[in-house]
Formats: C-alpha cells, sequence, structure tokens
C-alpha cells in the first residue's frame, strides 16, 4: 500500500479524524486556553502564566496532587505484593487453581463507580457493626475523615486491582522453565530459595507493566473517589482527577481548570515515561 | 517428579477468595432485609428473602431501558472500534514510509494523555456542534479507544506474512478485498482481546457519558445509578438492590465468557 494510494488513507481516516477531534483538538485547544482568561464562551485577554502561578499557590489543588502522590505509592505497592501473592498461590499444584483466578479477577469487570458505592455500604455501615459487635472503636465513624477515607480508597483500590495485577504475574511465572524450579529442589532449595534465586528475578519484567498499569490507573482515579467519599470529609481525599472536574464544571473556572489539565497531563506523561525508562534500564542488568 | 498436593496454599487460597467476595455477600444479603431489619444487624442473613426492594429498584433504574442503552452504546463503540482500528493498523504496518512511523508515533503517544486533558474542551466544542448525543459518545469512543486497539493489531499483523496479499494480488484483488477476506479472519484471536479490554471500559465509563448523555431516558448504567444512588443514599436496602441488579449483566457475562476474557486481559496487558 503506497503512502499517497487512495487505499491508505481510506483505511486511515475514520481513526485518524476521530483521535484528531476528540483527543489531538481539544489538547492544542486546553493548551491555548490554559494561557488565557477563557469563561467557557469566550476569551477577552491572554494571561501568560497567571493561571499557572495561581495554581502553584492554590492549597487545594497541591493538597488534591499531594493525597494523589501518596495514594499513588502506597497502593501500587500493596497492589502489587497482593497480585503477585495470589499469583503464586493460583499458579502453584493446588486444586481450585482456576476458580480462584475467577474470584479475584471479577472486581476488575465491575465498574469503578459501583464498586466505591458498595464499599461505601460496607465502611460505613458493615465495619461500623462489627465495630460495635467488638467494642473497637477503630472501625467506626469510616470514611467520616481524611485518614480512613485514605486507607479506604486503598482498601477498594487493593481489592479490584490485585486480580489484574495477578493475572500479569500468572503470565510471566507460567513462563517460568520449569527444569530450573526442579533441579534447584534436588539441590535442595527451601520455598523461599527458589522464589529469590529463580522466581523473582524472571518476573521483573511483569513488574515494569504492573507499575506501569498500576501508576496510570491511581493517578487518574476518578470514579472511585466520586462513589466512595466524593472528596470528603471538606475535600481532604480530593484526587487531581476530580479536582480538575470540580474547577471545570463546578466553580467554572475554565481557564484554570485548563491549566491544571496541562499540568495533569505533563504530570502523567512524565512519570510514565520515566518509570518505562527506569524499569527497562534495571531489566537489562539482570 | 511430581510434587505432592500443596494444602496451605490451597487453603490460604479458598480464604482469600471468600475475603474477596466478602462484599458481594454483605451486598445481596443486605439488599434482601428491610430498612429496619438492617439496622439490627448488617452482617446476618436476611430473615426472610424480600425482593420488594428488587421490584422498587427495577422500576426506579428504568432498568430495562438502561441496560438496553449500555448495550447499544457497547456493542456500537465496540464493533467500530475493531473495524476501523484494524484497517488502521494494516495500512499502517503494510506501508513502511516515514508517514506510517509517524502516525503510529501520534497513535501510541496518545496513550499517555489523561482523560481529563482533553475533557474541557471537548465537551464544549463538541456542544457548540450539538454533538453531545449517543453519536458524539460513539464517535468519542472510537478516538479514545483506537489508540491500544492499534497498538494491538499492528503487534499481530507484523507475523501476518506480505506474501498472502501479494498472491492475492496477483489474482487480481483490491485492497480493500484482500482486508476483508484474507487478513480480518486471520486476526479473529487478537479481535476478541481488543473487543474485550474496549467493552471492560466503556461497559463501565461513567465520567464521558456523564459529561456527554444528559437526556433522561438515554443514560447507561452507571450514569443512571448514580443518579439512583443519589436519590437512594438514606435508604441501603433500595441502593444494594439497585447494585446487585447493575452488576448481574456483568457476572452473567462473565460466567460465558471468563476463559476468553482472562487471555484477553492478560494479552492485553503484557504486549
Amino acid at each position: 500500500m503506497r503512502t499517497r494510494s487512495f487505499s491508505y488513507w481510506l483505511f486511515l481516516t475514520p481513526v485518524l479524524v476521530s483521535l484528531f477531534l476528540v483527543v489531538l483538538v481539544p489538547l492544542a485547544l486546553g493548551v491555548f486556553y490554559s494561557f488565557t482568561d477563557w469563561n467557557g464562551i469566550q476569551t477577552t485577554a491572554f494571561v501568560g502564566f497567571q493561571n499557572y502561578i495561581g495554581i502553584f499557590q492554590e492549597k487545594e489543588f497541591m493538597d488534591a496532587l499531594w493525597f494523589t502522590v501518596k495514594f499513588s505509592i502506597v497502593s501500587i505497592i500493596l497492589i502489587n505484593v497482593i497480585g503477585l501473592v495470589l499469583a503464586l498461590i493460583v499458579t502453584s499444584k493446588i486444586k481450585s487453581n482456576n476458580i480462584l483466578r475467577t474470584i479475584f479477577f471479577m472486581p476488575n469487570l465491575i465498574g469503578g463507580l459501583i464498586l466505591g458505592f458498595i464499599w461505601q455500604f460496607i465502611f460505613t455501615k458493615a465495619f461500623d457493626a462489627v465495630g460495635v459487635a467488638l467494642g473497637y472503636e477503630g472501625l467506626q465513624g469510616w470514611l467520616s475523615t481524611t485518614n480512613t477515607g485514605f486507607w479506604g480508597l486503598v482498601i477498594l483500590m487493593s481489592w479490584q486491582m490485585a486480580g489484574y495485577i495477578m493475572i500479569i504475574y500468572i503470565s510471566y511465572l507460567e513462563g517460568v522453565p520449569e527444569e530450573l524450579t526442579e533441579a534447584a529442589e534436588i539441590d535442595g532449595a527451601s520455598y523461599f530459595q527458589k522464589l529469590r534465586a529463580i522466581i523473582f528475578p524472571l518476573v521483573a519484567p511483569a513488574f515494569t507493566v504492573s507499575m506501569f498499569l498500576t501508576l496510570s490507573n491511581t493517578f487518574k482515579l476518578y470514579d472511585q473517589n466520586l462513589s466512595l467519599t466524593a472528596g470528603g470529609p471538606y475535600n481532604s481525599t480530593q484526587m487531581v482527577a476530580m479536582e480538575i472536574f470540580q474547577t471545570a464544571f463546578k466553580e467554572s473556572d475554565m481557564a484554570y481548570a485548563s491549566a491544571k489539565a496541562v499540568i495533569f497531563f505533563l504530570i502523567v506523561a512524565s512519570i510514565s515515561l520515566t518509570q518505562v525508562y527506569i524499569n527497562k534500564k534495571r531489566e537489562v542488568e539482570l | 517428579m511430581r510434587r505432592k498436593h500443596n494444602w496451605p496454599l490451597e487453603i490460604t487460597g479458598i480464604v482469600l477468595a471468600l475475603i474477596w467476595l466478602s462484599p458481594f455477600y454483605i451486598m445481596i444479603v443486605n439488599s434482601l432485609k428491610t430498612k429496619k431489619e438492617m439496622f439490627t444487624n448488617v452482617l446476618s442473613l436476611p430473615e426472610a428473602f424480600n425482593f420488594d426492594n428488587y421490584v422498587e429498584a427495577y422500576e426506579q433504574l428504568d432498568f430495562l431501558k438502561t441496560l438496553f442503552n449500555s448495550v447499544l452504546i457497547t456493542v456500537v463503540s465496540v464493533g467500530l472500534i475493531i473495524i476501523f482500528s484494524s484497517m488502521a493498523a494494516y495500512a499502517l504496518s503494510r506501508n513502511k514510509s516515514k508517514m506510517s512511523t509517524f502516525l503510529f508515533f501520534i497513535f501510541v503517544a496518545a496513550m499517555l494523555i489523561p482523560f481529563q486533558s482533553v475533557m474541557i474542551p471537548l465537551i464544549t466544542v463538541f456542544g457548540k456542534f450539538e454533538m453531545l448525543n449517543r453519536a458524539g459518545l460513539i464517535f468519542m469512543y472510537i478516538g479514545f479507544g483506537c489508540s491500544l486497539s492499534i497498538f494491538l493489531y499492528h503487534g499481530t499483523l507484523k507475523s501476518i506474512s506480505q506474501s498472502l496479499d501479494e498472491a492475492a494480488t496477483i489474482d487480481g484483488a483490491n485492497k480493500w478485498q484482500i482486508f476483508w477476506h484474507i487478513i480480518f479472519p486471520m486476526l479473529k484471536p487478537i479481535s476478541i482481546t481488543v473487543g474485550i479490554l474496549n467493552t471492560i471500559w466503556i461497559w463501565n465509563d461513567y465520567l464521558l457519558p456523564s459529561l456527554v448523555i444528559n437526556q433522561e431516558g438515554m443514560q447507561t448504567l452507571p450514569l443512571k445509578m448514580f443518579f439512583f444512588f443519589g436519590e437512594y443514599t438514606k435508604q441501603w436496602h433500595l441502593a444494594l438492590a439497585g447494585l446487585t441488579l447493575a452488576i448481574i449483566p456483568v457476572i452473567i457475562g462473565y460466567f460465558f465468557a471468563q476463559k476468553q476474557i482472562i487471555k484477553g486481559v492478560a494479552e492485553g496487558a503484557v504486549k
């Protein structure tokens, strides 16, 4: 198919038009508007970096950013540890491995919004009931403080995503040659020695993939945030994605929200790229 | 050497699975209780299986219609993503020019752009052209779904020999015929993967429909669920019945296609 041929462009046109109109043009417009005083209808002046300067002095945005960063770090660690443990269990010689895979993966098929509502009930009502029954106050009043809201989100995300990450680890674990582990067993290696010397190094690439996925998923989290805590109490569990939405559609501050969206894009793109770059480099050394 | 059955791991696995399922257990048992009963005990089974909550939630959610809206949007969007992305990936993989490399790079790079970064101008521009409707939503899903889909198709197409295309050209077939009669059928396994991955996110998507579809009677399940939940915040028995109803279609789908779904997700993630 020559580049200049009719069929080449015929095959590409539908996706090019939609990607252009849905992603590229809005991104460019967003960058443009971020330097203006756009109110969603019209633009009267260029304001240079004024919106950007304002954002870095705004407590609400910086709080949301910091909350997102903390949440992402804790979630990435937990999701990967749990995901790997689940994968090790279901790839070992046990009878229930197929049904276990099916169960652990299930939450990923249900939308984040619905999962958040279910967990809102569990944290506020079921936790409360258990707390009262056991006389343990730590289980009462969940989601009503910043701290319990934070851990609520972490638990929800770990429960949801660990099964997804498990699938990735499984595909790498199944690639570990059996001769290697059997040889180690004959040499008298314990389970943990096998894990450390054979299995972990061979599944290291899985960590690259799953870290990329967990990072982008946790950083861009919106649905679960909205349905579990709605950012409360007092916006203290509001993450960046939600903060941008609020600025744009609740406070109708379009130019300012556009600048936040540009910053968000730069953060997401740069951490994704750096992370892949570092992990790729580390893999080669192994 | 056959290793012996590992009982401690088996039991650990089953206990974890029960923990994994417990949110669903709590949701279902409470959806069958009356408002009063829920206050006395959240964790026990209901005294009597009472489906009144479901009847009420079914009506309030306008369930069949909402389900139909979700199915319509998902099926049309995913179908078009499969058709258009495979065509594009075919053109890009069979033509090794600078233009193809550049366009492929653009498609892949677009994956780095978070939705929130394009959301505001997207909605204002589409609003100006009165495209905040179902057609507009499907068009947007093609734009957001094509990157990963093209990436996956491209990887598979590289391994399909060009001699097939050449033989068909000699037989007098044009590109359109070659693609639909020879190449596309060979892409079936990856089409299933692309279909599954796009179905999962489009079916569950809340934010985009919430911004695009504001007409009553056209809402998808997540959208309707949000409003329903807002109305019944204080009435958990109804809210939980609604949530259970919304999950049932997914569980049925998962039951029939679990092998393909798990395989599709693994392929999509690892590639």
